[in-house]
């Protein structure tokens, strides 16, 4: 059997009877990058997994036609949450950012308050996908890079590679430590106040 | 052993889950995003579906749809389904979140951001 300690993350810990507001992040990145890492350093539960498997027309898949249509594709994903306060709960959402996934993203991280796309310093193509797509949704994001103990590059380095504005905050962190996932989070709220305070364009677009 | 690390769902056959949801597509439970938070109005009662059992059980504080659908092992598509049956009888209630369709103001910034330095 299990030590005491992780008996007690298996008991489902409730959240306050006065929780009223669901809010969302999603940390997205290529495969091993650190994703359920960082969702677990600063999560106050066990990070959970789930799935949802839908067709390409976006249409969640429900029935037993959709079922055995051939073109439905599972995605799944990890999260954890963070209690705020007595009002407001936080999910933090794990999810791939290959292409193959992006099109479940409208249905299932819409109404996101932003992203944490996290890179992996020796695979940087890994996320071009996805800062592209945010992008292209308006959805607005930070970079932060994971330490996997690689060669170092200059933040300049990685933003040239990334292709990235310089609005865009590009932070380092540890995913394995729960004050570097914190910081990584707070950097992307304060992006956000900054994003709403100067007014960018960050409406998000309809489904393409 | 910390938990199931099966993937909820795909295991299960076409036929259960559409015995789960009675065959009917998603109508009505589009309204429930991820992180809506549900609560249950009632007690379970002998010879409810099951999963609606479980559900009312789980949602005695209030509780994620996306916890509810991890617990479960069900797509959320799934679940989505069921607390559409719960909600049109009454017997949760549903909290949505407040910036699901817009951008979020500057108050619930501020109060995420206090949150996590709180951490
Ligand atoms: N050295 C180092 N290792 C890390 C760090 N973050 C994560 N790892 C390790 O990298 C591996 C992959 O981490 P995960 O958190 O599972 O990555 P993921 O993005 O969730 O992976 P998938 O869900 O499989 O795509 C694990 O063995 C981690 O322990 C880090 O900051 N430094
Ligand atoms: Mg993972």
């Amino acid at each position: 059997m299990d030590s005491a300690i992780s008996d007690q993350r298996e008991t489902r810990q409730t959240l306050q009877s006065t929780a009223d507001n669901g809010l969302k992040i999603v940390i997205v990145g290529g495969f091993g990058v650190g994703k359920t890492t960082m969702v677990r350093s600063v999560s106050e539960i066990r990070p959970l997994n789930t799935e949802e498997t839908m067709t390409k027309a976006g249409e969640a898949v429900d029935d037993t036609d959709g079922i055995a249509t051939k073109t439905a594709t599972t995605v799944a994903f990890d999260f954890g949450r963070i209690t705020l306060d007595a009002h407001n709960v936080l999910y933090l959402f794990g999810a791939p950012g290959q292409e193959r996934f992006w099109f479940l993203w409208d249905r299932l991280f819409s109404g996101t308050l932003g992203a944490v796309v996290l890179v992996d310093t020796r695979r940087l193509a890994d996320s071009w996908y996805a800062i592209d797509r945010l992008e292209h949704h308006g959805t607005p994001f930070v970079v932060a890079c994971n330490d996997f103990g690689g060669p170092a590059h200059t933040g300049d380095e990685i933003r040239a590679a990334l292709d990235l504005p310089e609005e865009v905050p590009l932070i380092f962190c540890d995913a394995r430590s729960r004050e570097s996932g914190k910081h990584v989070l707070i950097s992307l709220v304060q992006h956000l106040q900054t994003a709403v305070l100067t007014n960018q364009p960050t409406t998000p677009e309809p489904t393409p | 052993m910390s938990g199931s690390t099966s993937r909820p769902g795909r295991d299960d056959s076409p036929d259960r889950l559409y015995t789960l949801t009675g065959g009917r597509s998603r109508a009505g439970s589009d309204a429930f995003d991820l992180v809506t938070l549900v609560v249950a109005e009632c007690d379970p009662t002998p010879g409810m579906q099951s999963e609606h059992a479980a559900i009312l059980r789980m949602s005695q504080f209030p509780t994620a749809l996306v916890e509810i659908a991890a617990e479960l092992g069900l797509p959320v598509s799934i679940v989505r389904i069921l607390l559409a049956d719960l909600l049109g009888t009454g017997k949760i209630s549903a909290r949505h979140p407040r910036s699901a369709y817009r951008l979020p103001d500057l108050d619930i910034l501020e109060q995420v951001l206090v949150g996590l330095r709180n951490l």
